[in-house]
C-alpha cells in the first residue's frame, strides 16, 4: 500500500487546514489537542478513509486509539485493509 | 446565603468519598476536588487577586478546568471559561475585555501566554498546566501549586451579590459580551433547573459540551449542587466512545444539542445498553418533530425534556415531558420560581395566538454584559418594582391556549449552528480582514445536522482568491463552529437603497 500517512497529511492539509504549504505537525500530534481536526471533522475524515482506503469504520472504531493522529489513524487502516494490500 | 463555590463544599462535606468527577481517565471525590481547589485558590490570592477580579480559564474541558471554576470562586473571583477553540485574537480581546488578573492554560501554548502577558495589562498571574521540564519564569506551574500549597479552605470574602462569572456569547455587533451572572443569579438557575430534572445524588450525567457554553458549564454546576456524579467529555468527536461511557458508568443525564442527536441517530445504538438513562434535554435549537420521534423510539427509557433558554437568563422554558405527545413542536413554560409572557413593539402583552419578544422575569435575569451599559439597557429593562430588570430575549415567540410557548424565529440575524450562536457580523470581520476581499455577506442555510450551516458570500477587489485561502483564513480566526461551510464568490452582491448589502435572497 503506498504512503498511508502521507495520504491522510495531504487530505487533512488541503481539506481542514485549508494549507498551501502540506500538513505542518508531526505523526503523533493529537488531532484534538493541537486542534487540528475538529468534531464535524471527525466525520469527514471517516468518509475520507472509507472511500480513499475501502475501509468500512464501524462505530466503535471511532475512538481516539484509532482515529487522533497521522500515526494512529495509518495504523489502524493498515490493520483493517485486504492482507494483500499491505504488501503492495 | 448561598455561593456557588459552597456546591462543592457542601458536598465535599457530606459525601467527601464520593465519586464527584470522573474525565481524562481520572476519578476524582469531592474530598480530592475540593482539596486541589483549595491549592489552586490560595495560590491565586498569595499571587494578588483581589475580590471580584476576574480568572480567566482558557481551558479544554478537563479536571483541571473544573478545579479552575471553583478555584477562582473560593478566591473570592469571578470565573471566565473562554472556548478552547478560540484564537489568539479574540482571546486577547476578551482577557482585555473583562481585564482578567489571572489566567490559567495549557503549558503547550506557552508561546501564546508570554505574548498575552505583554498585551493583557492587568493579567498578574499566569497559570500552566501540564508536565514542566522548566518553569517558566513570571507563571505559575498548576503541578507546583498542587504539591506546595496548602489545601486549607479559604474563608469567604464574597457574598451572594457579587459576579461569579462571566459569560462570553456573540452579539449581534460582531464583538463577544461578557454575560455578568452574581452567585444568587447562578444558585437560583441551577436550583430551578434541578427541581424539574428532578435530579438526585444518585443521578449520573455525562457532559460532552464545552464548559464555556452555559449548557456546558450548568451541568458541572447542577451535580455539585445535588452531589451526583459527572462524566466530562473533551467533546462529541468519538461518539462510540462516549456510548460505551453512557453504558460503564451507567450515565442517568445527557444533555445534547440537535446537532448531537442527529449525530446520535445515525449510529446503531442497539450495541449498546443505555438503560441507565433516565433523561435526555435538549435545547439551543428545536429538534425537528422527526428526531423527537426517533429518540423516543431508540432511547423508550428515557424521558425527553425539549427546553429553550439564553445566556443571558441561563434556562428559561422547559417542557414537561408529559406534554411531549401534545405538543413536540413547543419548548414549554417558564422554569420553576419564573415568569414569561410575550409582548408586542409597544409594550403590550400578547394572548394566544399572536407573534411577539419572549419577555422574561425572574432572579435568573441576569446582571447584564460586562462594560456595556448600552447593550445591557436595551437587552435588560425595568421591571414592575424599583431596581427589577426583566429580560428581553430578542427571540418571537407564540403560545397557546393553554400557555405552552412556541418558538418563531429570532428579531436579529444570528445564525445558530451547532446550537452555538454565530454572528454573521462577526465572521464578516473576519473576512474582511483577508486582503482581496472587497464585500462579505454571511448567512445561514439550513443544514440536517448543524441546523444552520455559516455560508460566506464574498466579492473580491479583483485579485485573485480561492475557497482554501478563504478558509484558511478563516480557520486562523475563528472558532471550530463559527467556521463557513459554504463559500460563494459574487461579481456583486445586492444592496438596499442607502448602499447596505441586502442579505434577504442570499441562500
Amino acid at each position: 500500500m503506498k504512503d498511508v500517512e502521507q495520504t491522510i497529511r495531504t487530505y487533512i492539509a488541503e481539506n481542514m487546514l485549508f494549507s498551501g504549504n502540506g500538513y505542518p505537525y508531526a505523526d503523533t500530534a493529537s488531532f484534538l489537542e493541537e486542534g487540528i481536526v475538529d468534531s464535524m471533522g471527525i466525520m469527514e475524515l471517516v468518509m475520507f478513509v472509507e472511500e480513499s482506503f475501502q475501509v468500512t469504520v464501524e462505530d466503535e472504531d471511532l475512538v481516539p486509539d484509532n482515529f487522533d493522529s497521522v500515526s494512529k489513524l495509518a495504523s489502524y487502516i493498515r490493520a483493517k485493509s485486504p492482507p494483500t494490500a499491505k504488501t503492495a | 446565603m448561598m455561593l456557588v463555590q459552597h456546591f462543592l463544599e457542601n458536598s465535599a462535606d457530606r459525601r467527601p468519598g464520593k465519586v464527584a468527577l470522573v474525565c481524562d481517565g481520572q476519578r476524582l471525590t469531592y474530598a480530592e476536588i475540593e482539596a486541589r481547589a483549595n491549592r489552586l485558590a490560595n495560590a491565586f490570592t498569595a499571587s494578588g487577586l483581589g475580590r471580584g477580579e476576574r480568572v480567566a480559564l482558557y481551558l479544554p474541558n478537563s479536571v483541571e478546568l473544573v478545579i479552575g471554576i471553583f478555584a477562582a470562586l473560593k478566591a473570592g473571583g469571578v470565573f471566565v471559561v473562554i472556548n478552547h477553540s478560540t484564537k489568539y485574537h479574540k482571546l486577547a480581546y476578551i482577557l482585555n475585555n473583562c481585564q482578567a488578573s489571572a489566567l490559567v492554560m495549557p503549558r503547550r501554548q506557552v508561546d501564546w501566554a508570554e505574548r498575552l502577558l505583554e498585551e493583557v495589562p492587568f493579567l498578574e498571574a499566569t497559570v500552566l498546566t501540564g508536565r514542566a521540564r522548566a518553569e517558566r519564569e513570571g507563571m505559575l506551574s498548576f503541578e507546583a501549586i498542587q504539591r506546595n500549597c496548602s489545601p486549607q479552605r479559604p474563608e469567604p470574602v464574597n457574598i451572594d451579590r457579587d459576579l461569579a462569572c462571566l459569560i462570553y456569547t456573540s452579539g449581534s455587533t460582531g464583538d463577544p459580551k461578557g454575560v455578568m451572572s452574581d452567585h444568587s443569579n447562578v444558585v437560583f438557575a441551577a436550583s430551578s433547573i434541578i427541581e424539574y430534572l428532578q435530579n438526585k445524588e444518585n443521578d449520573v450525567v455525562n457532559n460532552v459540551l464545552p464548559l464555556s457554553f452555559d449548557y456546558g458549564l450548568y451541568q458541572l454546576l447542577m451535580v455539585f449542587k445535588f452531589g451526583g456524579t459527572l462524566v466530562l467529555e473533551k467533546g462529541f468527536n468519538y461518539p462510540a466512545a462516549v456510548l460505551k461511557r453512557i453504558e460503564t458508568e451507567k450515565v442517568t443525564g445527557f444533555p445534547g444539542v440537535p446537532t448531537l442527536f442527529a449525530l446520535l441517530l445515525q449510529m446503531d445504538l442497539s450495541k449498546y445498553d443505555l438503560s441507565s438513562l433516565r433523561y435526555l434535554t435538549n435545547t439551543a435549537a428545536a429538534l425537528p418533530p422527526s428526531h423527537i420521534e426517533q429518540i423516543r423510539d431508540r432511547f423508550p427509557r428515557a424521558t425527553l425534556y425539549s427546553m429553550y433558554g439564553l445566556t443571558e437568563t441561563k434556562r428559561t422554558l422547559y417542557l414537561p415531558p408529559k406534554e411531549l405527545d401534545a405538543r413536540p413542536g413547543s419548548v414549554g413554560i417558564a422554569i420553576p420560581g419564573t415568569e414569561v409572557w410575550i409582548e408586542d413593539e409597544h409594550g403590550y402583552r400578547l394572548g394566544p395566538g399572536r407573534v411577539g419578544e419572549l419577555v422574561v422575569r425572574g432572579r435568573h435575569v441576569m446582571r447584564g454584559y460586562w462594560g456595556d451599559p448600552q447593550a445591557t439597557a436595551a437587552r435588560f429593562r425595568p421591571g414592575p418594582f424599583p431596581g427589577e430588570r426583566l429580560c428581553y430575549t430578542g427571540d418571537l415567540f407564540r403560545m397557546d391556549e393553554e400557555g405552552f410557548m412556541y418558538f418563531v424565529s429570532r428579531k436579529d440575524d444570528i445564525i445558530k449552528s451547532r446550537g452555538e450562536k454565530v454572528a454573521p457580523k462577526e465572521v464578516e470581520n473576519v473576512l474582511y480582514g483577508l486582503n482581496g476581499v472587497k464585500e462579505a455577506a454571511v448567512v445561514g442555510v439550513a443544514d440536517p445536522v448543524l441546523g444552520e450551516a455559516v455560508k460566506a458570500f464574498i466579492v473580491t477587489d479583483g485579485n485573485r482568491l480561492s475557497e482554501a485561502d478563504v478558509l484558511r483564513h478563516c480557520r486562523a480566526h475563528l472558532e471550530d463552529f463559527m467556521m463557513p461551510k459554504y463559500v460563494a464568490f459574487r461579481a456583486a452582491l445586492p444592496k438596499t437603497s442607502s448602499g447596505k448589502i441586502k442579505k434577504t435572497g442570499l441562500a
